[in-house]
């Protein structure tokens, strides 16, 4: 291997670590006293408090006493948990969904310009805007990170977490590389699901080709590729299993071929939408394999993925499977990821397991290191719900992002204020 | 004598057009005209009485004892009783009834019960799952106006959409075409129980409606298409279907009337006729013509007749003004508006029309003409004193409305208007069946209303909670311990055990 053969794994981890760092917080603590605190899944505090400075979770547990000069949050009856973090998430890049121009990263099967299924080369960290009418909704739903991904296509492009504090700077990017199996992938493959496989094979496989020997490329000594430069680098971080791909299938088969790309080229998994998932729940467990999906998903949409189980969520955990619990690409809906959550419990997933497939699950599997949960040093983005965060009945009273308390205001609460009493005629 | 009768009878009618026959030439009876042949009915409606929705002789006897009753009618009964019987509700209160002979008694304690949930928009059995395009029977989206076409004639049995449905507490639903065309055709009022045709679904003598939509939706299919392009075109397009319609009713209503006469005359040529003792016939005159049937004009003019609820997609508040300034200039009235996100925007004017609004509890942003959607939406509503309902218009969203009803409920509360659970129950039951024009019959829990009942295994208001049984017009449709019923469509499922 070539020390240049490593640069651009070199900036993708040099960019990733700065990342990591949090944005500079306000200088006051914060302390919330006397709440209910989930620290993480299957550790939870009654009449506790948690103490947040410089941008960090600074101390957590009972008995604690506020720093001098916290602004304290009275924590009496109140719930408080880690921010929530869509794993797959429209925020940022879809605005207006049916306005074009408001709407990124959103493939068809070709694209204008090479008039291929691959844009592995589109970059949602380029896409996303962080004043998006969707931010600040999403933000009240207690939401705090997102990761934007893109869709469409057969390869849909690198997804970026971005933190809801307005900021425009990624939490991490690329935080991985996106596939879309089934109908999509296969639109793009002459309505072929095998010939979808292949091509992904292929990029794979060129993308290998590709990194092992650029000068060749550039030189132009090398066969014909699949797909553009810049989307065999793009591919780079996911065959150095710095990223993982993401693979959106709902098929039992499209799954079980995913699983086979996966090990023949030694690349981590994710399967996102999973309709037939519990039907593989086996193979996806032994493999390790996150699986983000809505549990309310129970309809059998898709022809060819119609054995869609109500209880699959619950089935996957049962069988090793970690589950992430993701509204699969919604922005308008972004609010509505808890009340999700709380739906697989009803459908019998365990409760911290599903607050945890909506926080630390997917900060976990997109290395968002420090998020999603609120142990001791962790990063302070931080929920005071008023009740179960996993009920309708309750809300977000305070969303802190970076140690900073967020505001809540919106075009929605704006509008209400404006419409609460309507002028008199 | 006869000449003195025919000139007081036909006193327009020239001498020329009495011919001499006995027959007319053209006499068709059906299906123009009513029982008594003189008026013009229209096309036959399936007009059972509603009432036929209150009777099921196959139906089990259940008494369900000791559950927090919410009755949707303003009751709130702990620990109470519930009895229903051949389909209809017997008793309900407070205390323990007596439980007829041989009832399936079940324990309700600690169990919620609520009358059926309702939903006001639904496209089940039209836009079936899997997706397909064998499966596109919601939009004939081929011209603006299609009044003539039904949901009932695309709608699917053996959708799978149903059955999950019901597993989330839904008795009834208003199936309606979408939203392509500024008039999509006639909706579809359905009962949730298993059903092989869609006569078999119907809900007994639900009076029949008609599905209109403005703004973005039609625009973005017709643009391209012949138009409507624009706004300003859709609610011409409006006033010019209403226009012709009425244009329409008119000579129908001529034609009644000159049946009418006509009919009086044969009759009274006949009694003559029976008087005279030389046996010979009367010259007689032909019936007059019939105005060639339209189906979509018998759909419209039913509307301007008042027979057929209208039920309007719109958004903006803005919009939902233009649709009532058409309904009052062509002289029909508007039974409610779905999706109205901003509807709370003009409350006061839809107060004052009696207009319902069907609405999300937190949809919004899809389209520009989403934008405004706020959650508190259905609250401002009902303290202004206007029907609201939570509807779905969605497969996902119906299987669990009563959330969504406590989303809306909770938003409420958090801007200080003070929506109690009766009022947020009535989003999904008693609302949605004015709506449709069967709440003399069901969306309450009320002696002598239909068994339209879902017993719930906590508040309705939770998320964690499940129906835990469904009831259907006397019939159990889901039961939580059997599971959902596989359609026909899935009967070699996986997860069919």
């Amino acid at each position: 291997v070539k020390p240049r053969d490593l640069a651009p794994a070199l900036v993708v981890a040099v960019a990733a670590a700065f990342a990591l760092l949090p944005r500079v917080a306000a200088a006051q603590p914060i302390a919330i006293v006397g709440a209910k605190i989930h620290v993480r899944a299957g550790q939870t505090l009654d009449n506790a408090t948690l103490v947040i400075d410089r941008g960090r979770v600074v101390a957590v547990g009972a008995n604690l006493r506020a720093p001098a000069g916290a602004k304290t949050i009275d924590g009496t009856g109140k719930v408080v948990t880690a921010g929530l973090v869509d794993g797959i998430s429209g925020v940022g890049l879809v605005g207006i969904e049916l306005e074009p121009r408001s709407v990124d990263g959103r493939f068809g099967a070709t694209d204008a310009v090479h008039a291929d299924p691959i844009h592995a080369s589109y970059q949602a960290r380029d896409g996303f805007d962080p004043r998006d009418v969707n931010v600040p909704v999403a933000r009240g739903g207690g939401l705090t990170v997102v990761v934007a991904a893109p869709q469409g296509g057969l390869v849909s492009g690198q997804s970026a977490a971005f933190a809801l504090d307005g900021s425009a700077d990624p939490v991490r990017a690329p935080a991985a590389l996106h596939v879309t199996l089934g109908p999509s992938g296969a639109g793009a493959a002459g309505g072929s699901r095998g010939k979808s496989i292949a091509l992904l094979r292929e990029l794979l496989d060129d993308a290998r080709a590709f990194g092992r020997d650029r000068a060749a490329y550039e030189r132009n000594a090398k066969r014909r590729m699949l797909a553009d430069r810049l989307d065999l680098e793009a591919l780079q971080p996911v065959l150095q299993r710095q990223v993982p791909l993401i693979v959106d299938a709902g098929s039992e088969p499209d799954i079980r071929a995913a699983l086979r790309v996966a090990k023949d080229f030694n690349v981590r998994i994710a399967i996102a939408g999973g309709a037939e998932a519990w039907r593989v729940a086996k193979e996806l467990a032994a493999a390790k394999v996150t699986v983000l999906l809505d549990p309310t998903a129970n309809l059998p949409s898709d022809l060819q993925a119609s054995e869609v189980h109500d209880e699959a969520a619950a089935i996957l955990d049962k069988a090793g499977v970690t589950v992430a619990i993701s509204t699969l690409g919604s922005s308008w809906g972004a609010r509505t990821l808890r009340q999700l959550a709380g739906n697989a419990v009803a459908r019998g997933l365990a409760w911290d397991r599903a607050l945890a497939a909506i926080t630390s699950i997917p900060a976990a599997l997109y290395g968002l290191r420090g998020r999603g949960t609120l142990e001791r040093g962790a990063i302070a983005d931080v929920v005071v719900w008023s009740g179960d965060p996993l009920e309708v009945t309750t809300t977000a009273e305070t969303v802190i992002i970076g140690g900073v308390v967020q505001s809540l205001d919106s075009h929605q609460t704006k509008l209400l204020e404006r419409y609460r009493k309507l002028p008199s005629r | 004598m006869y000449r003195v009768l025919c000139v007081w009878l036909v006193a327009c009618a020239p001498a020329k057009t009495v011919v001499k026959v006995d027959e007319p030439k053209l006499d068709i009876t059906a299906p123009w005209l009513d029982t008594e042949g003189n008026w013009i009915k229209g096309t036959p409606e399936a007009r059972r009485p509603l009432s036929d929705a209150l009777v099921d002789a196959s139906a089990p006897v259940i008494a369900i004892r000791g559950a927090t009753i919410l009755t949707a009618a303003g009751q709130r009964f702990d620990a109470g009783t519930i009895v229903l019987e051949r389909g209809a509700i017997k008793y309900v209160g407070a205390a323990d009834a007596p439980v007829p002979a041989g009832a399936l008694v079940i324990d309700g304690k600690g169990k919620f019960v609520t009358p059926g949930i309702i939903d006001a928009h639904s496209h089940m059995g039209v836009y079936s799952a899997p997706n397909a395009k064998a499966h596109g029977d919601g939009n004939e989206a081929v011209g603006p106006v299609t009044a003539h076409a039904r949901a009932e004639y695309g709608f699917w049995p053996q959708d799978p959409q149903l059955a999950r449905a019901a597993s989330g507490g839904v008795t009834t639903a208003l199936i309606l075409p979408g939203s392509a065309n500024l008039i999509g055709g006639r909706g579809f009022t359905v009962t949730m129980r298993p059903s092989r045709t869609a006569a078999e679904a119907a809900f007994p003598g639900a009076p029949p409606t008609v599905k209109m939509a403005c703004g973005e939706n039609p625009k973005r299919v017709y643009g391209e298409k012949g138009g409507p392009q624009t706004r300003m075109a859709e609610y011409a397009a409006f006033r010019a279907a209403f226009g012709e319609a009425a244009v329409y009713a008119a000579k129908q209503a001529a034609y009644g009337k000159a049946r009418a006469l006509w009919e009086q005359k044969r009759k009274r040529a006949g009694e003559l006729e029976a008087a005279r003792e030389d046996g010979k016939k009367i010259a007689g005159e032909a019936a007059p013509e019939p105005v060639p049937i339209d189906l979509r004009y018998e759909t419209l003019a039913g509307v301007l007749r008042g027979d057929i609820l209208v039920q309007v997609h719109c958004y903006r508040a803005d919009e939902m003004a233009q649709m009532i300034a058409v309904a009052d200039e062509m002289g029909f009235r508007i039974r409610s508006f779905h999706h109205a996100l901003e509807a709370y925007k003009v409350r006061d004017l839809l107060a004052n029309k009696e207009i319902a609004v069907n609405t999300w509890a937190d949809w919004w942003g899809f389209k520009l003409e989403a934008y405004d959607g706020i959650p508190e939406n259905a609250a401002l509503l009902a303290e202004a004193g206007v029907v609201a309902t939570i509807h779905s218009d969605s497969s996902i969203g119906i299987q669990r409305l009563n959330q969504e009803a406590a989303k809306a409920q909770a938003a409420g509360r958090r801007a200080g208007i003070a929506i109690d659970d009766d009022v947020a129950l009535r989003w999904i039951t008693a609302n949605p069946a004015r709506v449709l024009g069967i709440d003399e019959v069901t969306g309450t829990l009320q002696a002598g209303k239909r068994a339209d009942v879902v017993v719930w295994s906590g508040s309705p208001m939770s998320v964690y909670t499940r129906a835990e049984l469904v009831i259907a017009g006397g019939q159990v449709v889901y039961d939580h311990a059997k599971g959902v019923r596989a359609s026909d469509f899935e009967l070699d499922d996986g997860r069919t055990p």
